[in-house]
């Protein structure tokens, strides 16, 4: 693989949201679409996700989470759609340059027409929910212990307590089941349950898996590993009701309270977040406050579905690849300054190809290296010089300027990119 | 006649069913708002289905489990009896999606079947 400089459309995250918005895009006609994932494979936390009831909407079949992901991963491959695998997005700019360091390429830069932001969600963790008592081993949010079960083959416990009713903790509650453990209990501090009535029925309700809601965790026991929690009946405001504590033995207890979209890479961009959802404004094509930059699926809201999250992706990859051929054919319309021979820099650092034709164009520039004798000032396209004068010295405190007059337009369309050279005549 | 109440899990929209049952057949579904959730009532009534997902061990594959299903869904009492049979067995990589893993697991004619291409390490 070879990485582009400037891609049509980046995407970063390859789980569901991503993989839609990328075959999107590739369909949508942008040629080059790259999709960054930290992981070492497709797919993101649907591999983990081994339980069915995946695809009803989309492919109106009941799949488990890794066959859903599969047919998206198979696609995309099919549309020569660009993979970088065991890849960080270090930095996002609202220009859309992206900073990557990549385990088989290094540090590498890349330059994004659109981007769409897929990096789905996180869990929250003990430290969110404030749960007191000690720091025990034991304690592990559902979807570690899902990773950790259904792909990485290793039981975290014998006895476990959950806490929170989400639907990754009621699904683990029957996996865990299936693999030998035991699940004592689940407590919710709501007074309904906070994942799908089904979850309820087919993961607890089946295994005889009892459910306290207006239950939380008062104290977790144990030093080296949990040992027991001790559990609080709660008012509805959440204050404990003194009398109601009971202690549940258990060495495992799992955290399944909730998900935050996760944008720290957001935030670097300049993406404005709805502090209700924790995930970006958007529009309706899940375009941000940032123009050129889309976002889909969990780093948007947190969805219960992963069909919803696919179609939002669709939606998403679309508007991108709409955006990035406008913003294609926008900058084919410029012309790159570049400061060449003893030049610092040059403003503007680029020239639209039809600006000539409204008048002079100043360029301002700086001198690396201060010259005291005569010198030539030289702008020149690829192949053609389009104009030059002489100054009889040059120093980096005075700012040097060379004019573009309308005369020279027809030459400076021709070049693909300016460069100003600024070297002594004697060495002309 | 009994009454017998469940929530449908044919799809995530969680119908509450109310299903009237005369001795062992169902007379009257109520509350489902699709034909599955007739579909789904009348089964639970008589003999719950359930699809059943795990893993089995694969060797040399790229993770050390392989991610399986049941094709269709089995008697909610046989459950265990095919975990059983899928935790007994190791398969070789690589395997394709929906490549057969067990045929006719315990009789029940649903095959168990890879959830997902695992390639060779």
């Amino acid at each position: 693989m070879i990485i582009k400089k400037q891609y049509d459309v980046v995407v970063i995250g390859a789980g569901p949201g991503g993989l839609a918005a990328a075959i999107e895009a590739k369909k949508g006609g942008a040629d080059d679409v790259l999709v960054i994932e930290r992981d070492v494979e497709l797919g993101g936390i649907l591999l983990q996700c081994i339980h069915n009831g995946f695809g009803l909407q989309t492919f109106k079949e009941d799949l488990p989470g890794p066959e859903y992901a599969q047919r998206y991963i198979n696609e995309a491959k099919s549309l020569g759609i660009s993979f970088l695998m065991d890849t960080m997005v270090m930095d996002v700019t609202s220009q859309r340059k992206l900073y990557l360091s990549s385990r088989d390429f290094g540090y590498v830069e890349v330059d994004a027409h659109a981007i769409v932001l897929a990096m789905g969600c996180r869990e929250r963790t003990r430290a969110q929910v404030r749960l007191p008592g000690y720091r025990p081993n034991g304690v592990f949010t559902a979807g570690t212990a899902q990773r950790w079960v259904n792909v990485e083959g290793y039981m975290p416990g014998e006895k476990f307590v959950i806490l929170g009713s989400g639907d990754i903790g009621m699904i683990m509650a029957r996996r865990l089941t299936f693999e030998g453990a035991h699940v004592e209990r689940v407590l919710e501090i709501q007074s309904y349950l906070s994942g799908l009535s089904r979850n309820y029925v087919q993961c607890l309700e089946d295994w005889g898996i009892p459910l306290q809601l207006n239950h939380t965790i008062k104290k977790i026991i144990g030093k080296n590993r949990v040992e027991a929690i001790e559990s609080v009946a709660v008012d509805e405001k959440w204050n404990f009701i003194p009398g109601t504590e009971e202690i549940i033995p258990c060495d495992t207890l799992l955290l399944s309270v909730g998900l935050i979209p996760e944008n720290e890479l957001s935030k670097k961009a300049g993406v404005a977040l709805d502090p209700v959802t924790g995930g970006p404004f958007v529009d309706e094509h899940f375009q941000t406050n940032v123009p050129g930059i889309f976002a889909a699926g969990n780093v948007v809201h947190v969805y219960d579905l992963v069909d919803w999250v696919s179609l939002a992706g669709v939606e998403a990859g679309r508007s991108a690849a709409e955006f990035a051929l406008a913003e294609k054919e926008r900058s084919a319309r410029y012309i790159p300054l570049v400061p060449g021979k003893n030049v610092r820099y040059i403003v503007p650092h680029k020239l639209d190809k039809k600006a000539l034709e409204k008048g002079d164009i100043s360029l301002q520039m700086r001198v690396t290296k201060p010259i005291e004798e005569d010198v030539w000032l030289e702008v020149h396209g690829e192949k053609n010089s389009i104009v030059r004068r002489s100054e009889r010295y040059v120093r980096p405190g005075e700012m040097v300027t060379i004019v573009l007059k309308p005369r020279m337009a027809a030459e400076v369309e021709k070049a693909g990119r300016l460069t100003v050279d600024i070297y002594p005549k004697s060495e002309a | 006649m009994e009454e017998k109440n469940f929530i449908c899990t044919a799809c995530p929209m969680g119908c509450k069913l109310i299903v009237r049952m005369e001795g062992d057949e169902v007379v009257k579904i109520l509350g489902h708002r699709c034909r599955k959730g007739e579909t789904y009532g009348r089964q639970e009534a008589i003999a719950p289905q359930r699809m059943v997902a795990s893993t089995v061990r694969i060797a040399n594959g790229i993770h050390p489990l392989l991610p399986v299903y049941t094709k269709g869904s089995i008697p909610k009492r046989k459950i265990f009896e095919v975990l059983e049979k899928i935790r007994a067995i190791e398969v070789p990589a690589p395997v394709k999606a929906e490549d057969v893993i067990i045929a006719n697991v315990i009789g029940t004619g649903v095959d168990v079947i890879a959830s997902r291409d695992m390639p060779e390490k």
